[in-house]
């Protein structure tokens, strides 16, 4: 191991060449092979013509795909404002509130971060599904007097989002105000804050970092979502996600495929740079 | 309470407010719980339902054993996963390294590439390599496979690997070169003993993503071989059955057992 120093060198380059190769081959170059099918014209028995064909990103205005988009927006957003309000206040508690249970609590979180989100969502196609425990437990309660349409429905996408995702957002909001300093809130209070404006203005700001690294972690994946959809949505609630594995394994259409693929990623890393801007620049006014 | 260094306090559950925030952590917990315990439960049900408790048995745990296309899916998953590991953790190192003791042209837009292919929605990733090989004539099978899961997982174990290296003292680097050792040396006999918590905990992640992963291998895999996450899928596509809860159940606790062993062996390795 060398010294390590400004500008390239042998070992620099022997440190990097592995990563650029892989990296450069079989994660960069594919990104530019649908960016170049997205501008292509799909053939009749799934082949494709590269040129400048701008009809694919047209396509996506067509009031049956415009729904399919606005809905996938729509229902990440729901389900990265619902992780955030369920998941601060259990980092909160766990974060200031758990005493010596602090470990236990936090590891109790970790577990389902690390379980296969495609299990967790086939608990709830059981749960929902026609006959399932929440039926029954709806029937038992009077509530309802037959089986009503649980699964495939908005509702229970976002059940099964809120579910798999919750995780994710409380993680990072926990790391946040772990890192707290209490004595900040004792002064508020000597001050003569409330509660209630002690952590509106001092505590919850101070969060920010890990408010928008949770938001990141949980609107990216729900966005460009795929499974959860399928399994709890079937053929009535599609999200861009199921649209684009349509077009590539069913339609043959890759170059619509591509187009959406490309937008989605276009779309979802600019929506990170603003929200990372807007709520950083604020954030930095705060302090 | 005494608090004279700050940091977070524990007041106790003394006030109302308090009482709420412990039964709503409460109900969450609950929340997070019940559906994984229904699953468990169901998976000992005597009869085929998956819904209602008829009495205990573990016929699916058999069925499940004798089931051959889980076993070789499971076979297969283990290769892909300790495969794609081993080659995404030496790659993932190597590039820490670079990225924390060089400075060098190009650097933002590595570590830019790096970030991106983290963030970069699966559903993404999945289609562009399918496309990038299929122009490339390259099979599906398990070769795509293994150099999908290696491209995910290269950006984690450089994060993991990176964080590391930057909390390391290097004037025990600096003493080994000054009494002799080459870079080599000093890298096989200092850099990476004090790194390799590190280093094991990237490669923890990065198995435990291949493992997995679904929707990129569901691109990439072709009609021949089907890992672990994709015979699930398509046992449910079929139909709930109590042979994929006792299956869940099984991939859930080895999962839980993987990572609480994980944990313990890499905080040993943190105090040591």
């Amino acid at each position: 191991m060398g010294k390590g120093g400004r500008g390239w060198s042998l070992g620099l380059a022997g440190l990097l060449s592995p990563v650029t190769i892989w990296l450069g081959l079989f994660f960069l170059i594919p990104l530019l092979f649908i960016l170049a099918y997205s501008f292509g014209k799909s053939g009749v028995y799934g082949g494709i013509t590269l040129g400048f064909y701008p009809s694919n990103y047209l396509k996506v205005f067509n009031p049956l795909y415009l729904e399919i988009i606005v809905r996938t927006f729509v229902i990440a957003l729901t389900n990265t404002f619902l992780c955030l309000v369920l998941g601060y206040p259990l980092a909160y508690f766990i974060a200031f509130k758990s005493g010596r249970h602090k470990n236990i609590l936090i590891l109790l979180v970790m577990i389902p971060f690390w379980t296969s989100l495609l299990l967790r969502a086939y608990a709830w196609v059981v749960i929902l599904g026609g006959n399932g425990i929440a039926n029954r437990t709806l029937q038992f309660l009077h509530i309802t007097d037959h089986p009503l349409d649980l699964i495939f429905t908005p509702q229970a996408v976002i059940m099964g989002m809120v579910y798999s995702y919750l995780p994710f957002m409380i993680l990072p909001l926990y790391a946040a105000l772990e890192k707290f300093d209490s004595r900040l809130k004792e002064a508020a209070q000597d001050l003569g804050a409330s509660r209630w404006q002690t952590f509106w203005r001092v505590t919850f700001p101070l969060s920010m970092p890990g408010v928008i690294a949770g938001s990141i972690l949980v609107f990216i994946p729900s966005a460009g979502e795929f499974v959860i959809p399928n399994l709890l949505g079937g053929a009535r609630i599609v999200m861009v996600g199921n649209l684009i594995q349509q077009q590539f394994l069913e339609a043959r259409d890759w170059a619509f495929g591509s187009a959406l693929a490309v937008m989605l990623a276009v779309l979802l890393v600019g929506a990170i740079m603003f929200y990372v801007r807007r709520v950083g620049s604020e954030k930095l006014e705060e302090v | 309470m005494a608090n004279t260094k700050g940091g977070p306090v524990y007041t106790g559950l003394r006030k109302i407010p308090d009482r709420v925030l412990l039964l709503f952590a409460g109900l969450i917990y609950l929340f997070l719980y019940a559906p994984i315990m229904v699953l468990i439960f169901f998976s000992f049900n005597s009869t085929k339902n998956t819904q209602v408790w008829t009495g205990f048995s573990t016929q699916w745990y058999g069925e499940l054993i004798r089931d051959t296309s889980v076993f070789n899916a499971l076979k297969l998953s283990l290769t892909v996963g300790l495969t794609a590991t081993a080659i995404a953790t030496v790659i993932g190192t190597l590039t820490a390294l670079a990225l924390s003791r060089y400075d060098f042209r190009g650097k933002t837009f590595a570590d830019s590439a790096i970030y991106a292919a983290t963030v970069m929605p699966e559903i993404v990733v999945g289609v562009s390599l399918l496309v990038f090989f299929v122009a490339a004539t390259i099979e599906l099978g398990i070769v795509t496979i293994i150099i999908a899961h290696v491209a995910f997982c290269i950006s984690f174990v450089t994060i993991v690997v990176r964080a590391r290296l930057a909390g390391m003292d290097r004037s025990v680097e600096e003493a080994a070169q000054d009494l002799g050792a080459t870079p080599v040396q000093t890298f096989l006999r200092v850099t990476l003993p004090l790194i390799l918590p590190g280093v094991m905990a990237g490669a923890l992640l990065a198995f435990t993503l291949s493992f997995d992963d679904f929707v990129i291998t569901f691109f990439v895999a072709g009609v021949g071989s089907s890992t672990l996450p994709l015979q699930i899928y398509s046992m449910i596509k079929f139909g709930v059955s109590p042979v994929i809860n006792a299956l869940s159940t099984v991939v859930m606790i080895s999962t839980m057992v993987l990572i609480l062993g994980g944990s313990r062996f890499l905080s040993r390795g943190e105090n040591a």
